[in-house]
């Protein structure tokens, strides 16, 4: 399943999209909670009894924000939630 | 066996009964529905609407509740029914008693009162992939009910009124609260009531779109929840979607309760 976290808004559209078959079979050993520097990913068990990541709920209304400091004008050359995630279950639409 | 599903939406609660049927030479019919049941609680506690939705219902559809073997809760609210066997969450639900209600359907729009989402779900319902919009009410039927009211129209006035139009008024406001200004100056530029019905639909159809499309579309597509009453926001869908049909559900309100009363049957949650 491939699980939009986020919103549209004024300024554009702000989601995560996590694959989560990829997480069933997780090599990175969840490397996606300690890689985000605001700690906005979880495990949750979803609707089909399966361990999964998800962003967090405090966080799906703000992620233009929380995840400025990580764009390259932050000084990163690339995310460190997708890098972390070598599985490659984790993509931003922006 | 009979099984229940409660969907505590932001605006009402639904209740859904299934029964499992036997029926001689046709056993794909495996599930009909026995009773439903909807309110809007006058009470800020969920759990206490839960209780009188559950005990209103039963008493409509004549079962007691001992015969009720497994109940399943969804919605904004589903956390808060303490009587529930367990809980799921309305993108699930609203898959399966989506494809129940229409096999063929693998697209599926959801608008309710709060929030809107589109889904992309398997034959078996199950959520291939989905996306809602965290943030904006302008994408669900809320904000219709509110430009409803700033035009003092009825909604299925207002629904009405705006198959009437051919106009096309962009809405440019994201936020429902500068779109009601928006209604407002145009109301008071003298724009006929049906222009502004229009582009209201309109502008909660594009927001839709934007989520479904993110999805993508494939198979057929079914329109869930209580914006299915509206004439005019289907006609708006479909041209925002460019497709020419849309499969539009018997009791859309109840779909998701309907899903978790399946999901109850199947054991799965």
């Amino acid at each position: 399943m491939i699980a939009n976290y986020g919103y549209k808004d004024g300024a554009g559209e702000f989601y995560i999209s996590i694959d989560t078959d990829k997480c069933l079979a997780c090599d990175a050993d969840r490397a996606c909670l300690t890689a985000c520097p605001k700690g906005m990913f979880e495990i949750i068990t979803d609707d089909y009894d399966d361990e999964v990541a998800a962003v967090k709920q405090q966080f799906r209304r703000s992620l233009a924000y929380d995840c400025t400091a990580c764009k390259p004008a932050g000084g990163y050359a690339s995310l460190p939630c997708s890098s972390a995630c070598t599985p490659g279950a984790i993509k931003h639409s922006w | 066996m009979i099984t229940a599903g409660i969907d505590m939406g932001s605006r009402t609660v639904k209740v859904v009964f299934l029964e499992e049927l036997k029926v001689e030479g046709a056993p794909q019919l495996k599930w009909g529905v026995k009773g439903k049941h909807m309110m809007f609680p006058d009470e800020l506690d969920m759990d206490v609407a839960a209780d009188k939705a559950l005990a209103d219902g039963l008493k409509e559809a004549g079962i007691s509740r001992e015969q009720v073997t497994r109940i399943v809760s969804t919605g904004a609210g589903r956390k808060q029914v303490r009587f529930a066997d367990a809980d799921v969450t309305e993108v699930s639900a609203g898959a399966r008693g989506a494809v129940f209600m229409c096999p063929s359907a693998q697209t599926v729009v959801d608008v309710g009162a709060e929030e809107g989402r589109g889904v992309k779900a398997n034959a078996e319902g199950r959520v291939v992939d989905f996306a809602g919009n965290e943030k904006c009410a302008a994408g669900a039927g809320a904000f219709a009910e509110s430009m409803a009211r700033a035009l003092q129209l009825s909604l299925k006035e207002f629904g009405e009124a705006s198959l009437r139009s051919d106009k096309s008024i962009p809405m440019n406001a994201q936020c429902t609260v500068f779109a009601e200004s928006e209604v407002v100056s145009l109301i008071h530029s003298a724009t006929p009531k049906e222009d502004i019905a229009k582009s209201v639909l309109d502008a909660v159809a594009s927001r839709v779109c934007a989520m479904v499309r993110r999805v993508g579309i494939e198979g057929d597509v079914i329109l869930i929840g209580g914006m299915v009453n509206n004439p005019g926001f289907v006609s708006s869908l479909k041209t925002s979607l460019g497709i020419d049909h849309i499969n539009l559900p018997d009791m859309p309100e109840y779909v998701s309760a309907l899903g978790a009363a399946l999901i109850a049957a199947d054991g799965r949650a």
